[in-house]
């Protein structure tokens, strides 16, 4: 049956409260989730005070000052810092979204910081992804043709290149994937938002020769009907994606052929 | 612990080429029920409360008695699949196939005294 509680060393307990940074006035607390998995010891929060006077506006901001002037050991992916990469996505403020994106001004009172839900932690905010993208690369995530390679292009028209807006943007953070409790109960067979936006991406893409097979792979109880559009996935979307309006279109392809 | 590549497991044992069916009965029988459901309510409402010979009466006239049993098949099928996909998703391995038999066999055991019993009254 589903697990609906902590095993007993998944159990958060309180931990450090790191001291408040000299002369600063315009303080802001951080409660941060820490875990290491070479300690042998549960997980626990730590706190963080940060002058928002010397601090940039965005959570990953802050993040990095924690690391660079208060305490070192605190772990976290980061790359771009704009949106593009998708690596420091985490759970900000109840809510799935990357931290270099997200600002500081839209969380009131305490900014308290996960790894994102339901996933094996790697260490402090960092999850093991390596299923996640297994996922995608399962559903083939490039152009699959049979016809030969023409002389120059495939060719797209300016309409068609049109239907893959609103999918290409996505950057496989997994904030939409770990928003879904499909996905928490589920995730060894259900695909997830993120790997079926992706699979309707190439579904709908017209160059695309393969959308049989593509839908032949997704005719199953629980790598696609597991969705209940539940909505999570486009509530939490940091890129303003609809992982839920693709699922159905895709739902909606399998109905046209079966009936 | 298996030794298994992370495409390996997210793969498992490939899609099962079905799922469609399922999608599409909850669609149509959704919609179906939609139309269906508030006559019965109506029916089912009034004779409520009234005397047994009322209720006999009721039940035995052509209208009510069809309805009763599209809603018996239709509405318990409904509820069969619907049930079947919560099962699925919270229970795993032996429990999920032992509570889909169960299901199966209180849905259709639903279904059939449902039928007999409408039939004793209606014919």
């Amino acid at each position: 049956m589903v697990q609906l509680t902590l095993p007993k060393n998944s159990r958060m307990r309180t931990g450090k409260t790191w001291p408040k940074p000299e002369g600063a006035t315009n303080l802001r607390k951080f409660r941060i989730y820490r875990w290491n998995p070479d300690d042998g010891e549960n997980p626990r929060v730590d706190t963080y005070f940060v002058d928002m006077d010397d601090c940039g506006p965005m959570v990953l901001d802050a993040l990095i000052k924690i690391k660079n002037e208060i305490d070192p050991t605190l772990t976290f992916r980061r790359s771009c810092r704009e949106g593009i990469c998708g690596s420091c996505a985490m759970n900000i403020d109840g809510i799935n979204t990357l931290a270099c994106i997200y600002g500081m001004d839209e969380i009131k009172g305490d900014v308290r910081i996960y790894p994102l839900p339901h996933m094996e932690v790697v260490k402090d905010l960092i999850p093991d992804l390596t299923h996640f993208y297994a996922q995608h690369e399962s559903i083939m995530p490039w152009l699959e043709t049979k016809s030969n390679t023409p002389a120059k292009e495939w060719k797209q028209s300016i309409e068609d290149r049109a239907k893959l807006d609103g999918l290409y943007e996505c950057v496989m953070c997994a904030c939409c994937s770990t928003a879904c409790p499909s996905y928490w109960w589920n995730s060894d067979r259900y695909l997830g938002p993120a790997a079926l936006l992706h699979a309707q991406r190439w579904i709908i893409d017209s160059r695309d020769e393969a959308t049989g097979e593509r839908l032949d792979d997704l005719e199953d109880p629980f790598k696609l009907y597991r969705c209940h559009t539940i909505m999570n996935c486009t509530k939490t979307c940091p890129k303003g994606l609809n992982p839920a309006k693709a699922i159905a279109e895709i739902k909606k392809k399998m109905v046209d052929r079966h009936v | 612990m298996r030794y298994l590549t992370a495409r390996k497991r997210a793969e498992a044992k490939g899609a099962s080429g079905t799922g469609t069916d399922h999608h599409w009965h909850m669609q149509i029988s959704s919609v179906g029920l939609a139309f269906i459901v508030p006559p019965f309510i109506y029916v089912f409402g009034k004779a409520l409360g009234s005397s047994h010979e009322n209720v006999l009466e009721t039940f035995a006239r052509p209208f009510p008695a069809l309805l009763t049993a599209l809603v018996l098949v239709f509405g318990l099928q409904h509820f069969r699949k619907g049930a079947e996909t919560m099962i699925e998703d919270y229970a795993r391995g032996l429990t999920r196939k032992i509570l889909i038999i169960f299901l199966t066999i209180f849905t259709y055991g639903l279904t059939a005294t449902g039928l007999y019993a409408l039939a004793k009254i209606a014919l």
